[in-house]
């Protein structure tokens, strides 16, 4: 990067500032909105758990509240006041089309994903298996042993993805959409392939290689130079408000929301209201916060590489269970697939109908892959490969793994274990007083995978803590990176730039697991999503040149000048 | 002209193979020693993104090293007794790529130490030398760690 590219960053930047400063301060409307259940959903949150959580754990050092209900707490304050001004962006990202409850947000995305699936043909089809063998290794040059493979690209992207949203997520989607939501994810999660696609191939081809021999890629990057290379204006405007955006998402979506789920599983395996952690969010908060330091800051690899070993261990037990109690059930299997496909036309009853589990599948696979939202992009820059097209190849089985495979898994075991409950008369699910399908002991959320699970196997909910701690913990870490890219971008790379930035996400650890900062939360939820926003249209300007790179990389596939490597051709 | 593989990790098993090596070299006559440094690595292992960014750096760094600790002290003093010396790095799985490399270099004859580790690992899959007996397709030498070597 020349230092006029670098200057000519500073006035956009403070563009960018003070727009958002302004917006935020011209912002008296719609304050209540903030807490809207569409947005504080988001990323699975079983709303429920969330409330029953905050509420003790607002207040740490003063207990005597109850006594005033009209005085607010500290954080009841900076909530209201955060909640005041940014109420409108929030309610602004997650504003139904008109006349629906359909965020305009997902239909963003489901149409980014369709118009990427046609314009590259379908290519989440015709690659899947080459993809497969990229992952292999089959096409890895053995000279370049010890650089990042494809394998170690889509994992580590995979562990900042899979998450809350595979669990719980689909529970709150399954729970008001009921079984039929699944299918409308599976094909949301399909067309999101294709947006993966897209995103990643660009991320690398416009990634920044330095001397040191370190990467940075990126959204950021790719609407710099890829504007450039065609011409076009407003590239650099854009990187910045998506770094912006990409900033706030990892303080709270990829962060204090990770820190605050945490908790709450936390609480829930070890006695729930009678928990010593029971509104000691502090405790959970400085535990987590010091281990993400020590891996952020300390550089303690140790610990990131023992999650990163489980991690995966634990998504194949997830699925594995999954499977098992799919199995032990194999008489429903014929039923619940049935009532996927009755529920995906018919709706079953639920609430909204057809169109019902439609926007609830639809929803949960956007916000389950994350894809469209750029954040993959910076994920799978780090790669060794002199074909962009070969990461963009590797990276569409993400949104395959996390929601076709992943989200499929937990909708089918809660579809199979027959806690939600169906009128026997009419063949149609129950509602509850809140609109959502009524089930045994009427629970939602986490809590409804956990008991649906805990009907095949009673013991698994311990397990099933655990995954949700680890999981969190994971994406706590890859959305540390991501915000970090986006913060090097706008203030340069350098030690201490970059220390500040791993101080303040240490501290939104502890808040997120210590305060119910609703508003916050929800904020920062909008933030990835407003990443979308500015991601998706980069990448329309974009696709003729992924289009090149697609088409030169296939054809040179097909005549053969892009070969397998043999097994033992390592040698010379 | 023999060749004869001799796998060195910088610590004092390496260097009584290094001896056996010169020993069989000076037997043989026409004989090169091919001096390898296997840096252990898995394209399988599991990184945090950052590590991932660095991972280019860090790799050269670790060629850098593996040169300058272990295989030019030892081209250097090996070949100040009139060897014939090859040097080479890589990453990868030790046993593997000894192999490999016995095969691709036509290599009469694997010399490799044996370390004191006994670790969970090792006691599993068992060490390298022990899988290396298992798979080489040349002969191969294990030296102890006590005793005499000439």
């Amino acid at each position: 990067m020349t230092e006029f590219q670098r200057f000519s960053r500073i006035p956009a930047v403070l563009l960018a500032v003070l727009g958002l400063v302004l917006m935020l301060a011209a912002s008296p409307l719609a304050a209540q909105e903030a807490t809207d259940p569409v947005a504080s959903e988001q990323e699975g949150a079983a709303p429920d758990a969330v409330m029953e959580e905050t509420q003790q754990g607002a207040v740490v050092d003063e207990p005597a509240v109850e006594t005033a209900p009209a005085e607010l707490t500290i954080d009841q304050k900076v909530d209201q006041v955060f909640a005041s001004s940014t109420g409108w962006f929030v309610a602004l990202i997650f504003a139904p089309l008109p006349f629906t409850s359909f965020p305009w947000i997902v239909l963003w995305l489901v149409t980014g994903a369709t118009i990427f699936t046609v314009y590259f043909r379908f290519i989440q089809f015709r690659a899947f298996g080459h993809a497969i063998s990229l992952v292999r290794g089959d096409y890895s040059d053995p000279n370049d042993a010890g650089e990042v493979s494809h394998f170690q690209a889509l994992a580590t992207a995979l562990s900042g993805t899979v998450g809350l949203g595979n669990i719980a997520g689909v529970a709150v989607a399954v729970g008001i959409g009921g079984p039929g939501a699944t299918f409308w994810m599976i094909i949301a999660g399909l067309m999101g392939m294709a947006s993966k696609f897209t995103e990643c191939t660009l991320g690398v081809k416009y990634r920044n290689e330095y001397e040191d021999g370190t990467v940075s890629g990126g959204p950021m990057y790719y609407m710099v130079k890829g504007f450039r290379d065609r011409g076009f204006g407003g590239g650099g405007i854009m990187a910045v408000v998506f770094s912006i955006f990409c900033i706030g998402g990892s303080f709270g979506g990829g962060n204090m929301f990770q820190a605050n789920q945490a908790h709450a599983q936390l609480v829930n395996i070890t006695g729930g209201e009678s928990s010593f952690l029971n509104g000691n969010g502090w405790i959970t908060g400085l535990l987590l916060a010091t281990i993400v330091f020590l891996v952020i800051v300390g550089g303690i690899k140790s610990i990131a590489n023992v999650t990163e070993k489980i991690v995966p261990f634990m998504g194949v037990l997830y699925v594995g269970t999954a499977l098992l109690i799919i199995a032990i059930n194999y008489h429903q299997i014929g039923w619940a697939f049935g009532q996927i496909f009755a529920g995906a036309f018919t709706g079953l009853g639920v609430a909204g109908g057809l169109v019902g589990a439609l926007i609830q599948g639809f929803k949960r696979a956007a916000f389950s892959n994350e894809a469209g939202v750029g954040s993959a992009a910076i994920a799978h820059s780090a790669v060794r490969t002199k074909e962009p097209v070969t990461e963009g190849v590797v990276s569409l089985l993400e949104p395959f793994i996390d929601t076709v495979v992943i989200c499929t898994m937990t909708a089918l075991v809660i579809t199979i274990s027959g806690v939600q409950q169906i009128d026997p008369e009419t063949g149609l699910f129950i509602l509850n007083d809140a609109g959502m399908i009524a089930t045994a002991g009427d629970v939602q959320g986490v809590q409804l995978t956990s008991a649906a699970f805990a009907t095949g196997l009673s013991w698994f909910p311990y397990v099933l803590a655990i995954a949700v701690l680890l999981f969190a913990f994971s994406t706590m870490i890859s959305w540390s990176y991501y915000g970090l890219k986006a913060w090097t971008y706008l203030f340069g790379e350098g030690k201490t730039k970059e220390l500040i930035f791993k101080l303040i996400f240490c501290f939104f650890v502890v808040v997120g697991a210590a305060a119910q900062l609703g508003a916050v939360i929800d904020f920062s939820d909008a933030m990835i999503f407003a990443m979308a926003v500015v991601n998706i249209i980069a990448l329309y300007c974009l696709l003729p040149i992924v289009r090149r790179e697609v088409n030169s990389y296939f054809d040179r596939l097909r005549s053969g000048e892009i070969r397998k490597f043999g097994v033992h051709a390592a040698a010379e | 002209m023999t060749r004869i593989l001799v796998g060195l990790d910088g610590s004092a098993p390496g260097e009584r193979a290094l001896a056996h090596g010169k020993m069989l070299a000076r037997l043989i006559g026409d004989c090169e020693l091919i001096l390898v440094y296997v840096i252990e690595w898995s394209p399988y292992e599991f990184h945090t993104p950052q590590e991932l960014a660095e991972r280019h750096m860090r790799r050269e760094q670790e060629l850098d090293q593996a040169h300058a600790h272990v295989l030019e002290p030892a081209r250097k003093a090996t070949e100040a007794e009139g060897f014939k010396v090859e040097t080479v790095v890589r990453h990868g799985d030790p046993v593997a790529i000894l192999e490999e490399l016995a095969v691709s270099r036509g290599a009469a004859q694997i010399v490799v130490g044996r370390t004191g580790h006994r670790g969970m690992r090792e006691r599993l899959f068992g060490g390298v030398s022990g899988r290396l007996i298992a798979s080489a397709s040349v002969p191969v030498t294990i030296i102890p760690e006590t005793g005499a070597v000439q």
